[in-house]
């Protein structure tokens, strides 16, 4: 039967063949460094974001001076060693401007997505675990989900005084639709896992059902769409601010900027282009983690998307 | 069928209600006076009064509402409190340039991705799906209004090959209604071109596995044919769902678009409205536009029973 010189083997048995090593030995990395090893988008991004915040926190000591302050006779000056991203239409300094304007971005992206995150995940659970409430709920987001988020944003802006904590709740409400259907989906799928029944068969009581069960389970994925909605809410912070709804021009962000040089932008381009660069750069750097994470936390999306 | 379209056309009915409800709403729950708000710093205590009557604030909340929704269904979106004109007239006068920059934006759009999104399935972990993909994921992050200026500096300003701005009227001809939408249309259709691109790799990735596109190579059909007609039609699914989701975007979008190419359409409208705090006119906008949402669509919905006949409701 079989050919082999090796132990006699009885009838009607057949001896595997050797298996090569067909998989490459993997090399498992640990910790926070081999996290970021296995995931340089994640790092790249992280990087990037995390040189931004300190722009952010220290932009009064990096060679700034007073973002606001006037100097008519030094009006749209081109880039130079005195002033490296040059003047706005005011004389004021646009290096200052762009390196202030990353503290509203920061600060209206990373609070949208806190706010938002927490709203949609109470909703999200009420209506998840609350059958009664779920229809009335539901019909209320598809309603909100129907307004384009920016006209929502415009909508509210119109009847409240510009400033940026109402940037930021404008912005939030617009976002919160989109959170609670999916904080909602992910507990109706855990509902009907064996382990939930077993909690439930046992007795334990829907807080801690939720505390220890639920709430774990919600997390990886609101992590995920919690870094998509601070990139969207950048962009809708300074669209807001571009045509003039969002943050008071008092107060320096890079949709102000690119709006205060819209009028020039064909013989002074700089102007716009400064504000630019750094939004998109911000932006991309949020996706960036934002595609990082979603891959890690949830490889079955990372081979599809 | 017939049946299903016309339960699906019930059922938009209480979403839309509920957007009406919600923008009406808006005016209550705003914290402080609306009234105060919109009339400005420098109003007198008359501007507030016709203001707050011109609003209809000065009745009970249910009255007014149901009398806004009555007028409303009966084409009547309310009076601009800044030029006294109707806002259904305002709006009908800029809706051209915007529906314009929309459509073209939406074919070119189309016609972009899809194609791209094919492409980097079928050659999945090559350079050019690597390409396309890191593309995308740029795409996605540039605001509208920074490719905007990138575009009209590039192509209007340096290249001078077509306008830096402005709109024509369709009815002046094709082309040079469609030479200063190209760009506009390019800039707007960023966002959205990246999204179309993913869904459609990611759906066609999962179609490709599938027995029957191994057959139709087996029998040897030739790749552009099982690409595009066998996989395709079975991909097209989400890809129409994600087209539909992304109007919102081409929405907001078109706003700033306008703006940064000077296009006299509804984005113009809009910001003159939020200027001037002219409540009814960004009312009605908003109203114009969910329920432009809310069509597309239901219209997808009814799309996918035509695209994958397995659907049955």
């Amino acid at each position: 039967m079989s050919t082999t010189s090796a132990a006699p083997v009885p009838p009607g048995f057949v001896i595997a063949p050797q298996l090569p090593d067909l998989l490459m030995p993997v090399k498992i990395r640990r910790g926070a460094f081999g996290f970021l090893r296995n995931h340089p988008t994640v790092a790249i991004g992280g990087a990037l974001l995390f040189c931004l915040v300190l722009i952010a926190i220290f932009a009064p000591y990096l060679w700034t001076v007073d973002p606001t302050a006037l100097a008519p006779a030094k009006r749209t000056r081109a880039p130079s060693a005195d002033y490296w991203f040059g003047t706005d239409v005011l004389g004021r300094d646009l290096f200052s401007r762009v390196l202030f304007g990353s503290r509203v971005s920061l600060t209206v992206g990373l609070s949208v997505a806190l706010l938002a995150s927490l709203a949609g995940l109470a909703i999200g659970m009420v209506s998840g675990f609350v059958r009664w409430a779920d229809g009335i709920i539901m019909r209320v987001m598809d309603g909100l989900m129907s307004i384009p988020p920016i006209l929502l944003a415009v909508a509210l802006m119109a009847l409240t005084r510009a400033s940026v904590g109402n940037v930021i709740l404008a912005i939030t409400v617009a976002e919160i639709p989109r959170v609670s259907r999916l904080v909602r989906s992910v507990v109706l799928s855990l509902r009907e896992q064996p382990y939930v029944d077993a909690a439930i068969a046992s007795g334990t009581r829907t807080p801690m059902i939720i505390l220890r069960h639920i709430l774990p389970n919600t997390l990886a994925p609101m992590l995920v769409q919690a870094t998509y909605i601070c990139a969207s809410a950048m962009i809708v912070e300074s669209i807001l601010s571009f045509i003039g709804a969002g943050t008071p021009p008092t107060i320096p962000s890079w949709g102000n900027i690119m709006a205060e040089g819209r009028a020039l932008w064909q013989v002074k381009p700089f102007i716009v282009f400064f504000p630019a660069a750094f939004l998109s750069v911000t932006v991309l750097a949020v996706n960036l983690v934002g595609d990082g994470l979603r891959d890690a936390l949830d490889p079955r999306m990372a081979k599809s998307l | 069928m017939l049946s299903y379209i016309f339960r699906r056309i019930l059922a938009t009915l209480p979403v839309m209600g509920i957007v009406a409800l919600f923008v009406f709403s808006l005016l209550y729950i705003a914290p402080g006076d609306p009234a105060v708000m919109i009339a400005g710093d420098q109003a007198t205590p008359e501007d507030v009064e016709r203001i707050r009557q011109g609003l209809g604030l000065d009745r009970p909340f249910l009255i007014q509402f149901g009398s806004w929704l009555w007028h409303i269904l009966h084409g009547d979106l309310g009076t601009s409190i800044f030029t006294n004109l109707p806002v259904s007239a305002l709006i009908a006068q800029r809706i051209e340039p915007t529906l314009s920059l929309m459509s073209l934006t939406l074919v070119l759009t189309i016609l972009i991705a899809v194609p791209l999104g094919v492409v980097a399935a079928w050659k999945a972990g090559s350079w050019i799906d690597r390409t396309i993909m890191a593309f995308a994921v740029f795409a996605f992050s540039l605001p509208v209004f920074v490719v905007g200026y990138v575009l009209a500096y590039v192509f209007a300003l340096q290249f001078e090959w077509l306008p830096v701005q402005g709109y024509t009227p369709l009815s002046n001809g094709v082309w040079p209604w469609l030479q200063n939408l190209i760009l506009p249309a390019m800039a707007l259709g960023s966002v959205y071109t990246a999204l179309i691109a993913r869904i459609t790799r990611a759906s066609m990735l999962e179609v490709l596995q599938q027995d029957y596109v191994r057959t139709a190579r087996a029998k040897g059909l030739d790749q552009s044919s099982i690409l595009f007609i066998h996989a395709l039609k079975n991909a097209a699914v989400p890809i129409v769902t994600v087209i539909g989701i992304g109007i919102a975007l081409l929405i907001g979008g078109s706003i700033v678009t306008e703006s940064v190419f000077a296009i006299p359409g509804l984005g113009r409208l809009t910001i003159d409205a939020i200027l001037r705090r002219d409540y009814p006119v960004i009312q009605g906008i908003v109203l114009l536009f969910s329920f432009v949402y809310v069509l597309v669509n239901l219209l997808v919905d009814v799309t996918y029973t035509l695209v994958d006949p397995r659907i049955r409701y």
